[in-house]
Order: structure tokens, then sequence, then C-alpha cells
């Protein structure tokens, strides 16, 4: 590598720098975990004082005096409160239902046109794939405004159909663009096999390509879940009224209103539509990194 | 990819006839099956993404009412959104903003997240999944929930930032009230939100780093910043420029962190051409002139998603 001119230097020495070497290591991990200890606590500290702010009542938070990161008297009501409030059940369930269908038309949609495009060549198929990945580096600002007429002629507007119908331009190209790249990755020999024993295209797609491309299956899927659950832009264009709300537009459109913002409740309230996420990464980390960085380095 | 390269070996004819018969025809089938199997993905590309993309295009020529072209005094007719955007301070503070806040939060993002991504490397393999866990949680909380947290911690009389500076003896900051205290809140935001993307590509491509380039280094005795110069940083050059990019059209195009912790305010200082599009589109009702605001966003996307496609084409070869 280039290193190499500046090696000849100190061939005798060679035995004082291996102990160098070995206390230049230990300072290097104490550092290490000096900065990751001080990063975490940046990093964790806005969720951790939604926590904090969520536990407390009304009467704490508004009080000025005294340390805003500790709880004195501490209280599920916020929580309470909103997990009886028909409102916040509906936006629940409303991001469930957009949620699950989305997903489900997501990988429905990329596993067949992933297949398509990654086995079978036929005219366009390159271009297609390019299209894909274009498309996928597309944002939503962009496109909001035209969506917003097309879905306002179609008389979707203020309903979450009319988000089912969007959000897959979020979710589509990306799980596309990764199933590719793992379909592409199963060799070549499996098909054969398969094709000589006379598997059909379908059956060759559903008994071999899914199950040993399961992995990237549940990535992709889980893709598909944050980005619906957290898309933000849609729903604040094409939502008004409340019974259609999904949790993000609910939550920082209808709990943050009036002069005397509730904020143990908007506190309780976003970390209760953050649960659903953050609940899937923590059982299905590994997934889901894969997922992140399948996009950069796989294709 | 790997499919091209299995293409090679040329396949032996099928001894019997029957069965290159049954082969041809799977052949002459295939590709009608193919398009059935695509279909779906090219409604969804075309009349969701490609029809929307040319249709914001025409929106943006017309006038508010979208009876006819919006007529314009010295750009060619229908072309007169774009001369009034182009006449109009408050359009020009939109692009400049968009440009500083795209800018300095990728590069601190950036710098970050691979500073992030070292430290992680340098641990023990062990504790790694546990601290990469901890400090991935920013990225997969929702942005607009998160940024309502951040939103209360910057509140101008219960700060509880302010409170922590307070105790360090450090003077309280008008975090969202003042016009440059505002933009760099939305930085910090973003910054916070996007590092740990970053640091989990960087960790990637470090990891695929062979160790035996570090071991030779080591025997050539160069020094841990020679190590980094020479050897992390050339096998990392793609990678970090396919995030970057990335990066750079996603938080050019951001939306949900203005509209949730300023709202572009104070006196429209802080939109971004997103927020800016939102405000005018559809909060203003004049659609048009929306589109043409969003508009704006996509030649430095295209620039960006260029480079990007040239990386990614690339580092596949590459992997070949």
């Amino acid at each position: 590598m280039s290193a190499t001119p500046t090696s000849r230097r100190d061939l005798p020495g060679i035995y004082s720098k291996a102990g160098s070497l070995r206390a230049e290591r230990r300072w290097a991990l104490i550092w290490a975990y000096i900065s990751l200890i001080i990063s975490a606590a940046i990093l964790l500290m806005p969720p951790v004082y939604m926590l904090i702010t969520s536990f407390k009542t009304s009467r704490e938070i508004a009080d000025q005096n005294g340390n805003p990161w500790i709880v004195r008297d501490p209280t599920l009501g916020n929580y309470w409160a909103l997990i009886a409030d028909p409102m916040f059940q509906g936006f629940f369930f409303n991001s469930v239902i957009i949620t699950l269908v989305v997903v489900v038309l997501t990988m429905v949609i990329s596993i067949l046109a992933a297949f398509a495009l990654s086995r079978m060549r036929f005219w366009g198929s390159q271009v297609l794939a390019t299209g894909v990945f274009l498309t996928y580096l597309v944002p939503d600002t962009l496109l909001f405004i035209p969506l917003y007429q097309i879905v306002g002629g179609l008389g979707l507007l203020n309903s979450i159909w009319g988000l089912i119908l969007v959000y897959p331009t979020l979710t589509v190209p990306f799980c596309t663009w990764i199933m590719i790249g793992y379909f592409a990755s199963i060799p070549k020999e499996l098909d054969e096999a398969a094709l000589i024993d006379g598997a059909t295209w379908p059956q060759m797609l559903m008994k071999i390509f899914i199950p040993v491309a399961l992995p990237g299956i549940i990535a992709a899927t889980i893709f598909a879940f944050t980005v619906s659950w957290a898309a933000f832009v849609y729903p604040t264009a094409f939502i008004t009224t409340p019974d259609q709300m999904p949790l993000t537009i609910g939550v920082v459109s209808q709990l943050v209103r009036g002069d005397t913002f509730a904020w143990g409740q908007i506190m309780a309230g976003a970390l209760l539509a953050a649960l659903p996420p953050v609940i899937v990464y923590a059982f299905l980390m590994d997934y889901y990194i894969a997922g992140l960085t399948a996009g950069a380095t796989k294709g | 990819m790997a499919a091209d390269a299995s293409m090679a070996p040329p396949m032996t004819p099928a001894p019997g006839s029957g069965r290159a018969s049954t082969l041809q025809r799977l052949a002459r089938r295939r590709s009608s099956i193919a398009v059935l199997m695509t279909t779906p993905l090219l409604v969804v590309l075309l009349g969701l993404v490609a029809y929307p993309a040319g249709y914001g295009i025409y929106l943006s020529t017309l006038n508010r009412r979208m009876t006819g072209f919006m007529e314009a005094e010295w750009l060619p007719n229908g072309l007169g959104n774009f001369e009034i955007l182009f006449e109009s301070e408050t359009f020009w503070a939109v692009a400049l903003q968009s440009c500083i806040f795209a800018i300095t939060a990728v590069i601190l993002k950036a710098l970050i997240g691979f500073w992030l991504a070292h430290m992680l490397n340098d641990i023990p393999a062990k504790g790694q999944r546990k601290w990469r866990g901890m400090l991935l949680i920013p990225w997969v909380i929702p942005p607009a929930l998160s940024t309502l947290g951040w939103w209360w911690m910057f509140d101008p009389s219960y700060s509880s930032i302010n409170w922590l500076f307070q105790v360090v003896g450090i003077a309280e900051v008008p975090w969202l009230g003042e016009k440059w205290w505002a933009r760099l809140s939305i930085i910090i935001v973003n910054v916070w939100y996007g590092a740990p993307f970053f640091m989990i590509m960087y960790l990637a491509a470090l990891k695929s780093v062979p160790e035996q380039l570090y071991e030779a280094a080591a025997i050539d005795g160069a020094s841990s910043w020679q190590r980094l110069r020479y050897v992390t940083l050339p096998m990392m050059a793609n990678i970090i420029s396919i995030t970057v990019l990335f990066s750079l059209i996603v938080t050019f195009s951001n939306y949900d962190i203005v509209r949730v912790l300023t709202n572009g305010g104070p006196r429209d200082l802080t939109h971004v051409f997103a927020s800016y599009a939102f405000q005018v589109g559809i909060l203003s009702g004049n659609i048009p002139r929306g589109a043409a605001v969003s508009l704006f966003m996509f030649p430095i996307l295209a620039i960006c998603a260029f480079f990007v496609l040239r990386g990614v084409t690339r580092r596949n070869k590459e992997q070949m």
C-alpha cells in the first residue's frame, strides 16, 4: 500500500515499537469508551427527557423551580389518559391499517418485480432496474403537491385510502432494489436444478427464492413498516380531519393545541407512537441494520 | 452482479429433444410472465412517481386558479411563477437556508458518523452490538415525533438544555427565538437524527477492510493517522461518497424537522424548500406556485442522483 515509504525508518527499534503499540492500543480503547459514553449520553438525551416529562403531572411541569431532569412524583396519568382517549385510539388504528396494507402491497409488488428483474432477463429489464433505483432517490417532498392534486381528483383527500395509494412510492423502490440484490446473490445452479425437475416459475419463486432470501424479505418488510409508520409529509398534506389521521400527524397536530400545552401528554403520545418501530428494532436489530446497509452495498 | 458472471458457462444441450422443447417453451413464456410480474411495479413507478413529476412541472406553469398559464413579464409565458419567485426576497432566503442547512448538516453527520464508527470499531467485538444498538436509537424513532421532544427541550421558558447550561455556567440560549440559533437548532436535530445512520454505514464499510492491510501497515511502522489516511480512507472512499450524496438528497428535501420545530419561523427565516412549498402550495392554496418552489429542489437532487448511481455501479463492478 501507499504506506510503505515511511516504513524503513527504524527497523532496529521494532521490538520497543511493539510495546508502545500495546500502550497505544490501550489508550485507544480508553478513548473509545469515553467518546462512546459521551455520545450515547447526547444521543439518548431527547428520548430520555421525553420519558421523564411523560411521567410528570402538568403541575410539576409548569413549576419552573428545580431540576427538570428528575421526576418528583411520578404518574402514569398521561399514558392512561391517552390510552383511554378514543381520538388517540383512532390514530393508532389508522396507523395500523395503513401500515399493514402498505407493507403487504409493497412486499407483493417488490418480490414479484425483483424476481423478474433478477432472473428473467427481458427487454428493458436493465433500464427498469436503474429506474427503480432512481425513483428511490426521488423524495416525497418533490411529489406531494402534484400528488395532492391527483389524490384530490380521485376524491381520496382526508381518507386513509389516499395515503395507502401514495405510500408505495416511499417503500416500493427501495424494497424492490434490495430484493433484486438478495435474489441476485442466490446461485443460478439452484434454479437450473429446479427447472430440470420441472418446476414452473411460480413454484420456483415460492419454493426456492422466498425461503432462501427470507432474511432479505424480513429486512425489506421492516423497512416498509418503519417508513410507512413514520411517514409525515403525505398525511400532513392530505389529511385534515382527526378521524382519518395516522399517529405521526395526529400527535403533532391534535395534541399540540391551544395555549397551554399539555407537555406530559404530548411526550407520552410521541413515545407511544414511536413504540412499535422501536420494539421491532429491539427484536430484529440485525435484520434492521442489514436492510439499512443493503441499500448501498447490494444491487 | 453475480447473475451476469454465471451467465457465461455455456449450457450443455439437454440430451432428450422433449426436454429441450419444454425448456424452449419455458423460455418463450418467460418474458410474458416477467412482464406480468413487473406490471405492478411499473404502475407504481409510472403512475405514482413519473406521472406526478411531469404533472408537477405542468402545474408550476399555471396561474393561481389553474385556469390558464401564468403570464410572465421577462420570462416566456407560463413561467410567471418562477419569475415571481426569482423576484421575491423570501424565496432567496429559503434557497440560502436550504443550502446552509443541508450542507452543514451533512458535513457534521458525516464527520460525527465517521468518528463514532471508528470508536465502535476500536472496542472489543463483544460489546459492539450493545453500543451500536443504543447509538442507533435516534434513527429508529420517527423524526416527526422525536423532534417534538427536541421542541420541548428548546422551549423558551422551560428549556431543559438551558437548565443544564446554567448548571455549568453558560448563558441561556434563545434556541428557537432568534434567526441563527433557530437555524442551528434545526441542524442540531437533523445531525442528531442522521449521524447514527452514517455510523452504521461506515461501520459496515470499516468491517469490510481486510485486516491484513492494517497488519501490513503496522509492520511497515505506519502511525494510526497514516493507517487512517492511506488504508481506511481509500478503502471506504466509495461508500463515503454514496452515503454523503444520498444524505444530501434526503437532508435537502427534509420537511418534518422544520415543520415541527419552527414551522418556518421566526419570520419565515428557517423555511427550507420543502416546508416553504408546503406553506405556499397547501396552506395558502397557491398550488402552482408551491409546485414551482418544490421543483427548485430538482437540479441539485438530479446532480446528486447522477453521482450516487455512478458510485453504486462502480461499487458493483468492484464486487464482481
